[in-house]
């Protein structure tokens, strides 16, 4: 698997996974995108889901499987995934462009409004965006979400932005 | 160089400050903060020279283990660096060897 | 010489957790720990720890750090900071080179009925021409620098190794504002879970598998580092030479068990590298091949913090048990429980190394009449 080698998980791995939304549903409107496939004790997602459409049960090692219709792209479970993996993917923002949620836990926070470089799992630039919504509430606990758009065909493959410069001083 | 921000532990509130001597020269530590860290901060890398090679050595462990931050303090050698905490008018020379001062 | 019931000697995670475990129930428990503030490793782990959400998965490790400090004062634990355990002497008294708030230091020996040794574990060293050049450090002791000093070690760094800790502390160092340059990987592939990896790779950090570094070179510091592919043999491959410029190189080769008071105390090891080399053998109670010592968290065995947790709590029910404390059954109760989280905590390929290992423990124990 790629993953031990590159790690990343590649397009036909995830789709392989349970957690990759078929493109009818990514066509309906804001999904999640929950990129973990391997068998680690963890269950934070399927707790954080108000609408339990993420369910991993007994053992807890087990891999967590999206139920694509009960998901309604809200988001809560980004911030709340440990491994920070779980992604929101809108497709249906505008004709040209799609939204992509993401969780951020670097300084400086990007400014909304502000223009960005779009990078994929490798951290290679894909694209530029624009930056929509930054989220960093309390109950994020530190996890801020960060909302991108980007060319929608470039949806599947961005998960990030290349960090900002930082100005901390000695 | 020191994090003044950060996403997950905020921003650095300690504000207090005490001057040290290292080495003869002044520096500005923040109170209470392990030596390692004020020398770190000031770009000094180098605590002490080996017995034999004179060779330099840095922090290695960081917790108390291995002694390779040791230097001499307020005429003390063998001081671990990265567990002991800054006093105000401080003295920490790079140790050599394991003697009191520099050859 | 004083006499105390219990003696809890480190204050990690399963240090903290068998002490409250215990104090709770009436125990009347002395928590010793040689550094400045209590906590063990917990204080630098910044984030989010992964497990059941019913037992603090999703919580960061520097925040459970400070419950359990809280609970241990709620539960009356009597805690010694700056204060070593040197000796540990049979028939459990321990020797303690305790310093007061005034620096003054003493030479305290303490009877003690039961003793839990908490004592974790030392980062491993890699050899390689300049190893001692100051710039090259353990990856632990990087992540005290950035997390607990707030102070970066270097601007460049380069990875050694990609276990767990070598992913998560790069990413802090990401965090603190360093560049990773690489995380390299003598093994064919990755060692830590690869959500740590997606997310480092996401921050365009490379990893490189079959990879061992060769030198670092400076003159006074480091300046620089020679790495090179390996074969399948862990041989360098001639030709593959490739040298990044870095200033610090933080080593995340594993961690061993600190166990000079458990062996000091007679108490069997056995060689098990799955847990980080000498580990004290213990039985389904936590107790060693000597009575009323317990061994908890890593120096039973390197694992991780939530398990070393759990261990506490173990040894603390335990112990609680024995001092008669709480009846036979609810102690049955209770670490059926704590056995339940364990097993989960140690199932999956990540954990069943280390599950094997333990389970090989507690037969070696009984076998030698724990």
């Amino acid at each position: 698997m790629a993953l031990r080698k590159k790690g990343f998980l590649t397009k036909e791995e995830l789709l392989a996974s349970k957690c990759y939304p078929s493109e009818k549903r990514m066509s309906e409107g804001p999904v999640a995108v929950i990129e973990c496939n391997e068998e680690i004790p963890c269950n934070p997602c399927e707790v954080a889901c108000k609408f339990q459409a993420i369910s991993i049960g007994n053992p807890i090692t087990n891999a967590p499987i999206l139920d694509e219709n009960l998901c309604t792209g809200c988001g809560l479970c980004i911030a709340r995934c440990p491994g920070l993996a779980i992604f929101v993917i809108d497709k249906t923002y505008s004709e040209k462009e799609g939204l992509i949620s993401f969780p951020y836990e670097y300084l400086p926070l990007p400014l909304t409004g502000s223009i960005v470089e779009s990078v994929n799992r490798e951290g290679k630039v894909v694209s530029s965006g624009k930056v929509i919504k930054v989220l960093n509430s309390k109950s994020l606990d530190r996890t801020p979400v960060v909302t991108i758009a980007v060319p929608k065909d470039k949806l599947d493959e961005v998960r990030g932005i290349k960090r900002l410069e930082r100005n901390d001083s000695k | 160089m020191r994090v003044n921000d950060h996403i997950i532990l905020g921003k650095d509130k300690r504000d207090e400050i005490v001057e040290i001597k290292v080495d003869g020269e002044t520096i500005q530590a923040k109170k209470d903060e392990m030596i390692i860290a004020a020398l770190m901060a000031n770009g000094i890398k180098i605590n002490r020279y080996t017995v034999k090679n004179n060779r330099p050595r840095g922090i290695f462990c960081g917790i108390g283990q291995c002694t390779d931050c040791v230097m001499v303090v307020n005429g003390k050698p063998n001081v671990r660096t990265c567990v002991t905490p800054v006093e105000e008018g401080m003295v920490i020379e790079t140790q050599h060897g394991v003697e009191r001062s520099k050859k | 010489m004083y006499e105390k019931e219990v003696v809890v000697i480190g204050g990690g995670p399963s240090g903290l957790s068998a002490a409250v475990e215990a104090a709770k129930r009436g125990a009347k428990v002395l928590l010793v720990d040689e550094n400045l503030r209590a906590g063990g490793q917990l204080f630098k782990q910044i984030h989010k720890f992964f497990g059941s959400s019913a037992h603090k998965a999703g919580v960061r490790g520097i925040d459970i750090a400070v419950d359990l400090l809280e609970q241990a004062r709620v539960h009356g634990v009597e805690i010694w900071l700056n204060s070593v355990a040197v000796g540990l002497f049979k028939d459990k008294k321990v020797a303690i080179k305790r310093t007061f708030e005034d620096k003054l230091e003493k030479l305290e020996i303490i009877q003690a009925k039961k003793i839990v040794i908490a004592t974790g574990a030392s980062e491993n060293a890699v050899r390689f021409r300049g190893w001692t050049l100051p710039g090259v450090m353990g990856a632990g002791a990087a992540q005290t620098m950035i997390n607990v000093n707030r102070v970066l070690p270097g601007e460049r760094i380069l990875m050694i190794g990609s276990g767990n800790v070598g992913l998560i502390v790069s990413y802090q160092l990401l965090q603190a504002g360093a560049e990773v340059i690489a995380v390299i990987e003598a093994a064919p592939q990755i060692g830590g879970y690869g959500v740590h990896a997606a997310k480092i790779r996401r921050a365009g950090v490379p990893i490189y598998t079959s990879h061992t570094i060769l030198e670092a070179k400076g003159e006074k510091y480091v300046e620089e580092a020679v790495i090179c592919e390996v074969d399948n043999k862990w041989q360098p491959i001639s030709g593959t030479e490739k040298v990044l410029k870095v200033d610090t190189i933080t080593i995340a080769a594993g961690l061993k068990p600190l166990t000079e008071l458990a062996m000091m105390h007679d108490c069997q090891c056995s060689f098990i590298p799955q847990l980080g080399g000498w580990v004290p053998l213990h039985d389904k109670n936590m107790e060693s091949t000597s009575p009323g010592i317990y061994l908890v968290g890593d120096v039973a065995g390197v694992e991780e913090a939530n398990t070393a947790l759990e261990e506490g709590r173990l040894a603390g029910t335990s112990i609680t048990e024995t001092l008669n404390y709480i009846s036979t059954e609810e102690a049955e109760r209770l670490k059926k429980e704590i056995w339940q989280r364990l097993n989960e905590l140690r199932m999956g390929p990540f954990g069943e190394g280390r599950m094997l290992a333990k389970s090989n423990i507690l037969e070696e124990c009984k076998a030698s009449n724990c």
